[in-house]
């Protein structure tokens, strides 16, 4: 058996209220090691007050190849943003 | 520089597509790891971020080697952070690399038997508290001037990582003009000092550019392909323009006989380092080579028992809770 310790992603939470984000990965034999490598590599300055780790084999990403396919659909649906109604000056801020 | 005369690989592809790829970069997209890349992308990549990767961790050595003996417990702490600081660069770039599918351990492995490089500034000794101040104000500074404009680089991962790590470095420049200052305003021993550890680093300083561009065989590929920003000539001239100026406030002389502002370009004339002397560093001559391979060997080695009983222990606990559930 190989004895390399497994790869893990590490996403931090800032400190304000915001949502946890990807920073980088990391080794570690386990989740528990990987919580604190990440505390000492990604939050020497106060960085973040919440960590998650993942292993990265867990992670299922989409293929560059299927970028078409899956975004192109919403770019014709612009009726889905504010700015494509004309609200007139009277009615105020909406 | 913490990565110099890295050899860019010849790619041989469907012209067709690498003229695409090459189109994606012209357009300041940046190239992802599961993105088509040349094989010679990939391989330079892999050669420069591993070769930027081992300059921060054999890079602590010569600063480990003045933890103890700092002269105040604040010059300690803070260089406790710069070094730590350092390690955690390494594991920034290593984790780069490793998205283009080369293990860390493969490439510690690549760094212990000498198949691959790190910066040659660090075959140099710090002998006393004033090269602290030395290597954070002219190597750290040096490694900014590379490492500022390789925010923008083409691939992704080693942008993300530059950015993480220009965030830092400032940090370590300005503590090493700030410890190398309190020398140069101190006693006439210890400006004495001062001025001897700016007389032993700024050649090898200047040498962390890489040779001269007339010399520069690989740029030209890994230019187009925006993983190198700058010649090293720009990069070096640049070093020194900011440098000269920050010297002078310190009452510290260059030892460069030759140094002189040229009016008519903008920018200060200057010497070349000796370049037989860099190449002999390079080749593993330099007078500390042995010792940070054997450092860094060692630390390897007598750390293996503890990443073994690690995995083996988290082995079993994960073989344990499986058969518990």
């Amino acid at each position: 058996m190989k004895n390399e310790w497994p790869l893990w992603e590490v996403f931090i939470r800032g400190q304000h209220g915001m949502s946890h984000r990807h920073v980088g990965s990391l080794h570690a034999p386990d989740a528990e090691m990987a919580i604190k490598n990440a505390r000492d590599v990604y939050t020497r300055r106060n960085e973040g007050v919440s960590i998650w780790v993942v292993e990265a084999n867990h992670i299922s990403a989409s293929s560059p190849s299927d970028k078409g396919p899956l975004y192109e659909p919403s770019e014709s649906k612009v009726y889905r943003h504010p700015t494509f109604y004309d609200i007139p000056d009277e009615v105020g801020a909406m | 520089m913490y990565a110099q005369m890295v050899k860019s690989e010849a790619t041989q592809e469907d012209p067709e597509k690498l003229a695409a790829f090459q189109a994606r970069i012209d357009a300041g997209e940046k190239i992802e790891p599961k993105d088509w890349m040349p094989e010679g992308y990939r391989k330079t990549l892999i050669r420069q971020i591993g070769q930027h990767a081992h300059s921060e961790i054999v890079g602590q050595l010569p600063e480990g080697n003045w933890i103890t003996r700092a002269p105040t417990l604040e010059r300690k702490a803070i260089l406790l952070a710069k070094v730590q600081d350092e390690a955690g660069h390494g594991l920034y770039l290593y984790c780069a690399a490793e998205t283009l599918g080369v293990s860390r351990d493969e490439l510690t492995e690549m760094l212990l038997d000498g198949r691959m490089k790190y910066s040659s500034i660090f075959n140099y000794p710090t002998l006393n508290w004033a090269d602290m101040g030395a290597v954070g104000w002219l190597v750290d500074g040096a490694a900014i001037m590379n490492q500022v404009p390789l925010q923008r680089t083409s691939f992704g991962p080693y942008s993300r990582a530059m950015i993480r790590v220009c965030k830092e470095e400032s940090f370590h420049q300005r503590q090493g003009y700030d410890a190398i200052r309190k020398m140069a305003e101190g006693t006439p021993a210890q400006k004495k000092m001062a001025q001897d550890a700016l007389n032993r680093m700024w050649y090898p300083s200047l040498m962390m550019f890489g040779p001269s561009d007339k010399d520069s065989v690989h740029s030209e590929q890994s230019m187009r392909w925006k993983i190198k920003m700058n010649t090293n000539d720009e990069l070096r001239q640049k070093f020194v323009d900011q440098t000269v100026p920050q010297a002078e406030f310190l009452g510290l002389t260059i030892p460069d006989p030759k140094l002189k502002w040229n009016e008519e370009r903008g920018h200060y004339d200057f010497s070349e380092p000796d370049w037989n002397e860099f190449h002999d560093v390079i080749r593993g001559n330099g007078p500390c080579n042995t010792d940070r391979l054997a450092a860094r060997n060692k630390a390897w080695e007598d750390g293996r028992w503890v990443r073994d009983a690690m995995l083996a222990h988290a082995r079993k606990k994960a073989a344990r809770k499986i058969a518990a559930e």
